[in-house]
């Protein structure tokens, strides 16, 4: 039997010490009319053999392509060491360290990965983290709200903020009466312009840096708007362009109050989109705001230093009904595979990453804006991706590329209409020179409408 | 010591860096970073070495009996972390068209019929990343039905006093107000006061079966008949779903809506405190309302349901749809057992749960619910060693460490005094349960002759006993 390690004899000596007949015997508390007698809907049992088998094909059946979307999940190099360590069964099969002295391990690493977490984006402190940067936001919403006593329950969300965060925080707040009010970008630069903001109170105001559109906001500007108007500034941002761009505690005057972020591109793979983990760091004055786990740093009886999880009157699990969020996990295999991620790489060889990126999608940019018709869709700084228009129908021209064995980026013009001609390109350092061109060519191709030979190379 | 002690300025790591790359000398100087970010330089066998041993300052699964209730810490099949891990799924880009994706949709769609027929339910999105975030579709849900009914005067959610935390803390996130009920003294809801409970004000209600109390709720279908008559609909908490599969199904004890733990349930791994899924299943009723993206079939193709697939759902959850990589654990995990082997998952765990309990209560442990047969997990109660020696279950708990042994879980649920609620797993072997038994009767024999001994443990761990109340007065959370 797969994972039952009982023999015949084991059950009959069991059975016997409990005092019944059988195994029927110990269900008897369930009502006999609920009960049911098989699960007729699923498939018998297979060997290990088997399943392996059936996965590997199905993994083949989708294959590999050449890939440059971005638009919130990016393709890195994630050095060998980081996923052999994390599959260690030491932390692969350990439970959330609620017994702090037999967790250090754990404990110890979340530690070191919110220490990484303050240097990188220049605030005090930071959670164990959240499910992804989606619900970061969301969290970072509420949180603001809560700072404010709740007393405004309003918080700007420029439309340069990933489409689908802006969904998810939605779906978060909106039982809460929190209102989350739009703000349009300028249709040249694609950044917020301060003297675009609106008017009336709110809590805070999410800056995006790079945004959706991979375009650098212009961040202290921002910034001290929200905090000349007593409103929390939120970061959310990219934490491999942390290694480049400014760090969130020194933008403007004061620096942002919050930062969150999706910590994908630190080392865990993209997966289909999940399981990532978002990251959440604040000033010291609004830790008791804070959803999730932290841990802390504390002695024991002879004063040998070691790791708890702390702050634990803000949690579910103690203050109920009352907590600063139902979350009760935090990614803690993710945040492994992130920090040992970081501590390979280290300050340069995360700015190597940065840099290596921003020099790819310049050169894609240069490439495909090279081609007839193909323009850049905003002007101004942008960090590893950016929007380009074309002389076409983005989804037809998407199709030919993935029938080439390219993702050729994102369209846009689903999200925003006045878009409906532009597709957001992602280079990052995993992408060679022949990389570059294969696309650039394959695009060129496509849209003067040249045809390889043979024509049937295309699907429809 | 911290990896940042082991740091040296201008050592690296070397090889996993890309070749130095051109100065961003387009981008504003305004908009760059001063100087390097203040993360540690060390070179690789540093870091191999260092994440190394400080694993093995964790207990685990794969070294130690874990018999912590309510979390279900049971074998991690080490195939199911294999081909999730195969490299076309990890290379796969979330936002890649659905025909790239056919053989890993086809797996996740495998996997939600299968999760439908397991729970008995009409329909299931596997969009949450963790029971909490399934109890949040779940309200959410139960709160859509209402307000497209017009039904605004219903404001409250009824929770047990047992119940997780995460009950009424998703409640409120939900704009809820909870109203918790009490448990009889067999371990049961209090029927009376769930009636009394009950009005035009009840939106619904949250129930975990078998209870956190690690027993089943005899009168399960009046309780649902009381909740329903009221107006509300019932919520399975599905955290025990691993006591009664292929048993009872949740939906034909008449369930609304419930969240299961793929984390506890179908064994994918607990990962130091995550990723987890918690997909939700719905009655007829609710499906229109589930939560974005779940995948769907049209004539052999699979693709994501999306907005415009579900105009009333109550939204997305995640970026991208939800931890891809821990379904793909669920469905390994589910196809290798199939059928057969998922109900002698619930076979098991109940008889180890049983035969633990029995062997304890011989070795002169009191259980909280003598009268009842306990499901996959039980509780004992130290409220007589206490008064007798002074020695807490924290105290036990941590004693239990030193022999090898993980504690189980101790003051949850918080109404059963000097609490440890035990689950063995299935997993586990008769000669492994007896071990614990021998700790357990041992420990409680140092507590009778020599109490200092357990209230000072744990004494053979990395650290000794911890400091807690220093962690939260002095707090150092980085390290400077």
């Amino acid at each position: 039997m797969p994972f039952i390690p009982h023999t015949e004899e084991d059950v009959a000596e069991m059975l016997a010490s409990v005092g019944v007949a059988d195994i029927e015997a110990l269900f008897d508390e369930i009502p006999a009319d609920l009960r049911c007698a098989g699960l007729a809907g699923i498939p018998a049992g297979e060997s290990e053999m088997a399943v392996t088998r059936r996965a590997h094909e199905l993994a083949a059946q989708d294959g590999y392509y050449l890939n440059f979307i971005g638009a919130g999940a990016y393709e890195h190099h994630i050095p060998a060491a980081v996923w052999q360590l994390v599959g260690r069964g030491e932390y692969y099969t350990a439970y959330t360290p609620y017994q702090a002295e037999a967790s250090q391990g754990t404990l110890q690493l979340i530690y070191e990965y919110q220490t990484m977490m303050t240097r990188l984006t220049g605030l005090d402190v930071a959670n164990a983290s959240l499910y992804d940067g989606a619900t970061a936001l969301g969290e970072a919403v509420l949180m603001a709200v809560r700072a404010g006593k709740g007393d405004v329950r309003r918080v700007l969300l420029p439309a340069t903020v990933h489409p689908r965060y802006r969904a998810v925080a939605q779906a978060m707040v909106r039982h809460q009466g929190i209102e989350l009010v739009s703000v349009p970008y300028d249709p040249e630069t694609g950044v917020t312009r301060p003297e675009d903001l609106p008017d009336g109170a709110a809590a805070a105001l999410v800056i995006p840096q790079p945004n959706y559109f991979g375009m650098l906001e212009p961040v202290d500007a921002l910034t001290d708007w929200a905090h000349d108007r007593g409103m929390l500034a939120i970061a959310l941002v990219n934490p491999v362009s942390l290694a480049l761009l400014k760090a969130p505690g020194d933008w403007g005057q004061k620096g942002a109050d919050l930062c969150v972020g999706d910590g994908q591109p630190l080392g865990i793979p993209l997966s289909s989109g999940g399981p990532y983990f978002g990251f959440m760091a604040c000033r010291q004055a609004l830790v008791r705001q804070m959803p999730g786990r932290i841990v802390g740093a504390t002695v024991d009886r002879d004063g040998r230093r070691g790791y708890v999880l702390t702050l634990q009157a803000r949690e579910q699990h103690i203050r109920r009904a009352k907590a600063t969020s139902n979350i009760c996990s935090n990614q803690g295999l993710m945040v492994a595979a992130a920090t040992i991620h970081m501590a390979l790489l280290g300050p340069q060889g995360l700015r190597d990453v940065a840099l290596a990126s921003h020099a790819n999608s310049r050169a894609l940019l240069d490439r495909l804006t090279a081609i007839p018709n193909v323009r850049r869709a905003f002007a101004g700084p942008f960090f590893h991706e950016a929007a380009i228009r074309i002389d076409g129908d983005p989804g037809t021209v998407l199709r030919a590329l993935r029938a080439q064995g390219i993702l050729g980026g994102q369209p846009l013009g689903g999200d925003y209409p006045g878009l409906a001609d532009a597709i957001l390109v992602c280079a990052t350092e995993t992408k060679t020179d022949e990389d570059l061109d294969r696309y650039a060519q394959q695009l060129e191709r496509i849209l003067s409408k040249r045809r390889e030979a043979p024509p049937c190379a295309y699907k429809s | 010591m911290l990896i940042f002690e082991h740091s040296r300025p201008g050592r690296r790591a070397g090889a996993q860096a890309p070749a130095a790359a051109p100065a961003a000398d387009d981008l504003p100087a305004a908009l760059l970073r001063a100087g390097l970010p203040g993360l540690p330089e060390v070179s690789e066998l540093d870091a191999v070495r260092h994440y190394t041993r400080l694993s093995q300052k964790n207990f685990a699964i794969d070294s130690q009996f874990y018999p912590l209730g309510s979390c279900t810490m049971k074998y991690n099949p080490r195939a199911c972390h294999g081909l999730a891990m195969l490299p076309q799924f990890l290379a796969r880009h979330p936002l890649a068209d659905a025909d790239t994706g056919q053989g890993f949709l086809a797996a996740l769609h495998e996997l939600q019929d299968m999760l439908k027929a397991v729970t008995g339910m009409a329909a299931v999105s596997m969009a949450p990343m963790a029971g909490a975030q399934g109890e949040f579709a779940g309200v959410a849900m139960i709160r859509a039905w209402h307000d497209a009914r017009g039904d605004a005067a219903r404001t409250e959610i009824i929770v047990p006093d047992a119940a997780h935390g995460t009950n009424p803390a998703t409640a409120t996130m939900c704009g809820y107000t909870v109203r918790e009920i009490p448990t009889d003294r067999d371990g049961n809801v209090d029927l009376d006061a769930l009636r009394a409970a009950v009005g035009p004000q009840t939106a619904g209600l949250m129930l975990t079966n078998p209870s956190t109390l690690g027993v089943f709720e005899q009168a399960i279908v009046e309780i649902l008949a009381i909740v329903h008559a009221a107006g509300g609909l019932a919520y399975y908490d599905g955290a025990n779903l691993n006591a009664i599969l292929g048993r009872v199904r949740p939906g034909d004890m008449g369930f609304d809506v419930i969240h299961m733990n793929l984390h506890k349930t179908f064994s994918t791994p607990h990962g130091g405190g995550g990723p987890g899924a918690g997909p939700v299943g719905v009655s007829e009723r609710l499906k229109p309302f589930l939560p974005i993206p779940y995948v769907i079939e049209e004539r052999g193709f699979h693709r994501w349901a999306e907005e415009a697939d579900c105009p009333h759902s109550i939204g997305r959850l995640s970026a991208f749809g939800g931890n891809m990589g821990v379904l793909l654990r669920a469905w390994v995990y589910a196809r290798l057992l199939g059928r057969d082997g998922m109900r002698r998952v619930a076979d098991h765990a109940a008889l180890n749960a049983s035969y633990l309990a029995a062997e304890l209560q011989k070795a002169g442990f009191d259980l909280a619910f003598p009268r009842r047969r306990a499901s996959h997990e039980f509780i004992v109660t130290l409220k007589r060693l206490k008064e007798q020696t002074g020695v807490s279950a924290m105290d036990f708990a941590k004693r239990l460490l030193d022999y090898g042994f993980h504690a189980p879980t101790t003051y949850f649920p918080m109404l059963v005094p000097e609490c440890l609620l035990i689950e063995p797993t299935e997993t586990e072997s008769k000669a492994t349960l007896d071990a614990f038994v021998a700790a357990m009767a041992r420990v409680k024999a140092e507590a009778e002759s020599d109490p200092d001994l357990v209230k000072g443990a744990p004494h053979g761990l990395p650290v000794g006993r911890l400091d807690d109340v220093k962690a939260a007065r002095e707090l150092d959370l980085a390290w400077k």
